[in-house]
């Protein structure tokens, strides 16, 4: 396959993964909205800061209000990470790597750019947005599943999935990095209203608000939502879980090229031992923010690592 | 009135075909025209009679729906085109008809003899001009007309391409003006596209209308990546060994023809490379893939020649490979179409063309050409600047409908404006009298509507030639227009060639 092929899947399924994921933050951004009396508009500063866009943000707007966050996540094209330009990327990629792909999977992400482009064509109606961000998980799915569906199970599809994981894990790692405070022993008190709140609003970010009943019998603590986004290997946008994901797609293509092992195995496969020996108790005292913000350093490490190792660029 | 019997007065207004299917008084100044499908009496010509019958039943709500359906598969599958200059709409959808436009096993056989004695002597032509230049020699062509010409280039001189065939791909575009009445427009012998729409159209009518193919025997145009891919295998360089690995070139996403260039790769089952996928190593001209640099062997490029070789060509050329022209002489790799090639397809050259035939094939040409005057001549000029209103005037090398001046629609202002170029370069310029081109009904929401159209038939050379039997049909959506172009508003339509 071209390098810049596995170029372009790499980076189509991290951008429809983002596009989603962002459109989960803005779901749970909404949702605290509408649930906490007396919440404030400061507080999708913390929403625009998973997102990895508060900066950018301020750059263009004095203020902040719902509306401007909502619009700079979901639709604005001068915001790259904005549902908008995530999904448009997401098709460009697909057009770049077009003989790589099925015909269900290029139509579903091409239907997906036409629906959403003219859904997000005008300013946005508080009212609508439940359901556009319906629409946007929606066609997600869809990608996702034309492509499960009609996929070979070769190259093509694995580069597809590291590029999915890699995104996903960096994007969970972000979210409970910028919440990492409550979920701190010092702060936390169990059973306060306020955590709860702010526990289940992490939750939802990664759709998990329900999950998490199954796996820890209801009460919310700080420990066991962390272990459940970190540590737990069932749970589908855990860090645990997209490393088993990487590491097994790597091996694939390590079989696939005769055996043919690159740095980028090695440090997914420390990444992944590291999450499945350690425990939430080692990774408080060492402090979550700083485990997090390692983590996410180590996931660009190898992203990078698999680009060089395949030659997309060069 | 009770409701439901409206309602079926209503049903038995739309499902009146007889009535709407004749052009009425709406013919227009089309009514010069040749009609493929009815006479003047309105009746069916043979090859439509079928068609003709079938449409007659149909409901036409029934039809404007299927219109619909055929534009909603175009989207989604993105058969879309770019138009250079329109940042807004930057992709664009080429409006599809639904009336096919019908051809005899007959009529076919007389376009495709002629089709394929054009493109054997081009490929003479091509080989000469590159070699003994016996056709100057024998005074047939001036000299300079070959030499000054840009499309001329000095580095394929003495160069002989693998299997010595030039143009592997070659869409030549006809035109119809009566009963028996065929002419070659244009011979595209670079990078003809719209092979695509061709496939496409056939995919989308048989999807919707799959009744009309048991009812007409149809000949196929599906096997064309399939043949495509073979004729490109069959001449592989005299440097490759095994079996020849093919690539389609193309200069990206941003490319006006991108959907085709990843179309025909996808069919074909070929990789699909930009430039910058690719470099010379050892002698070959390799891609990079995610296991290392693999070489290819037979390279079907969407690129045009300046920008192929930034080394021997255009240096700021991003899209080609540096160093490709030196493979290609060492015989470590095909180009297909041959560089070069465009010399055949100059529209200078093109008013020689009866001469070229008869020269390097020995018979009359069978198809004939536009008559066409030479601005350069000063009698020509003369003749083509005191007609300038009933002529269609032409840059030699403009393409795409741009830069044309057509005299009979044009204001008097925009034919001035066109007399002083063509007098101050008149070189760059030839002319031809306005054909009635031949018109084909389109449906419209009342009904039919006759248009002019065009025929680019695909014409594949490699060891043999084959051409694919249909094409693709242009036609111009404005009532009365001549302007069948993509880039300037016509549509598409399905080809039948039908079989005996």
């Amino acid at each position: 396959m071209l390098g810049r092929t596995a170029n372009g899947l790499y980076w189509m399924f991290r951008y429809i993964e983002r596009a989603e994921n962002i459109a989960r933050l803005v779901d749970a951004g909404l949702r605290v909205s509408l649930t906490r009396a007396g919440s404030s508009d400061e507080d999708w500063h913390g929403v625009l800061e998973s997102a990895g866009v508060r900066e950018a943000y301020s750059e263009v707007h004095d203020k902040m209000t719902a509306a401007d966050a909502v619009d700079y996540l979901l639709r604005d094209r001068a915001n790259l990470s904005s549902v908008m330009s995530c999904i448009e990327a997401g098709r460009n990629n697909a057009r770049m790597v077009r003989t790589a792909l099925t015909r269900e999977t290029w139509e579903a992400t091409n239907e997906a750019w036409i629906d959403l482009k003219a859904r997000m064509s005008r300013k946005l109606k508080a009212a609508d947005l439940p359901e556009l961000i319906g629409v946007i998980k929606h066609r997600c799915g869809l990608i996702r599943g034309a492509f499960h569906g009609s996929m070979l199970r070769n190259e093509i599809y694995n580069f597809a999935r590291i590029g999915t994981f890699i995104e996903r894990a960096d994007n969970t790692a972000r979210i409970l990095d910028v919440k990492y405070y409550v979920l701190l022993p010092s702060v936390s008190q169990v059973g306060s209203a306020l955590d709860n709140f702010q526990w289940e609003s992490i939750l939802r970010s990664v759709s998990a608000h329900r999950s998490y009943g199954w796996v820890y019998d209801g009460e919310y603590q700080a420990s066991n939502i962390a272990d459940m986004l970190i540590l737990q290997v069932q749970m589908p946008r855990s860090l645990a879980y997209c490393y088993e994901k990487i590491v097994s797609n790597l091996r694939y293509l390590s079989e696939d090229y005769a055996g043919e092992r690159l740095t980028a195995h090695d440090t997914a496969d420390a990444i992944r031992t590291m999450l499945k020996r350690g425990s939430v108790t080692e990774i408080m005292d060492q402090g979550l923010h700083e485990f997090l913000e390692d983590f996410v350093y180590r996931n660009n490490q190898l992203s990078a690592e698999i680009s060089d190792g395949y030659r997309f660029y060069q | 009135m009770e409701l439901r019997f409206y309602l079926r007065q209503l049903r038995m207004v739309l499902a009146l075909p007889s009535t709407l299917y004749s052009y009425g008084q709406k013919k227009g100044n089309a009514s010069l025209a040749f009609d493929e499908m009815l006479t003047a009496e309105n009746l069916p010509r043979p090859p439509y009679k079928d068609y003709h019958e079938w449409y007659a039943a149909q409901d036409t709500a029934h039809l404007i729906r299927k219109t619909q359906d055929a534009e909603n598969i175009f989207r989604k599958t993105g058969i879309t085109f770019a138009v250079y200059g329109h940042a807004d709409s930057s992709e664009k959808l080429i409006p599809f008809d639904i009336i096919p436009r019908i051809i005899s096993a007959r009529e076919w056989r007389k376009l495709a003899q002629g089709i394929e004695q054009r493109v054997l002597a081009l490929n003479a032509f091509l080989d000469d001009i590159y070699h003994k230049q016996e056709i100057i020699k024998a005074g047939r062509i001036p000299r300079e007309l070959i030499e000054k010409n840009s499309a001329f280039l000095p580095e394929m001189i003495g160069f002989k391409p693998p299997g010595g065939v030039y143009t592997h791909i070659v869409g030549t575009d006809i035109v119809r003006t009566g009963e028996d009445q065929f002419y070659v427009l244009e011979d595209n012998a670079r990078t003809p596209s719209g092979v695509s729409y061709m496939l496409e159209n056939r995919e989308t009518m048989m999807q919707m209308f799959p009744e009309l193919f048991t009812l007409n025997k149809v000949q196929r145009v599906e096997d064309y990546p399939r043949l495509l891919r073979q004729s490109l295998a069959a001449v592989a360089p005299p440097g490759c060994k095994g079996k020849p690995r093919v690539a389609v070139l193309t200069p990206g996403i941003y490319n006006s023809a991108y959907y085709e260039h990843s179309f025909l790769a996808d069919q074909m089952g070929v990789e699909l490379v930009e430039g910058s996928d690719l470099r010379v190593l050892d002698g070959k001209v390799q891609m990079r893939t995610t296991r290392g640099y693999e070489a290819i062997d037979v390279l079907y490029r969407r690129v045009d020649d300046d920008f192929l070789d930034p080394l021997t060509f255009r240096a700021d050329s991003a899209l080609g490979v540096p160093g490709i022209m030196d493979v290609y002489r060492a015989g470590n790799i095909t180009i297909a179409n041959a560089p070069g090639t465009g010399i055949s397809d100059d529209k200078a050259i093109y008013s020689y063309m009866p001469e070229i035939v008869e020269f390097y094939t020995g018979r009359k040409a069978l198809l004939e050409n536009v008559p066409t005057w030479r601005c350069s001549e000063p009698d020509s000029l003369k003749y083509v600047l005191e007609n300038i209103a009933d002529l269609v005037i032409k840059e030699v090398h403009g393409s795409g409908g741009y830069g044309m001046l057509v005299g009979p629609t044009a204001t008097k202002k925009e034919r001035a404006d066109f007399a002083e170029k063509l007098a101050a370069k008149p070189g760059n310029y030839i002319a031809q009298p306005t054909l009635a081109l031949s018109t084909v009904p389109i449906f419209v929401n009342k009904g039919v509507a006759p248009r002019h159209v065009d025929l680019r038939p695909y014409v594949l050379v490699s060891d043999k030639v084959k051409i694919i039997p249909g094409g693709l049909t242009r036609v111009a959506l404005k009532q009365g227009s001549l302007v069948v172009n993509s880039s300037q508003g016509g549509g598409t339509k399905d080809t039948w060639v039908l079989e005996d």
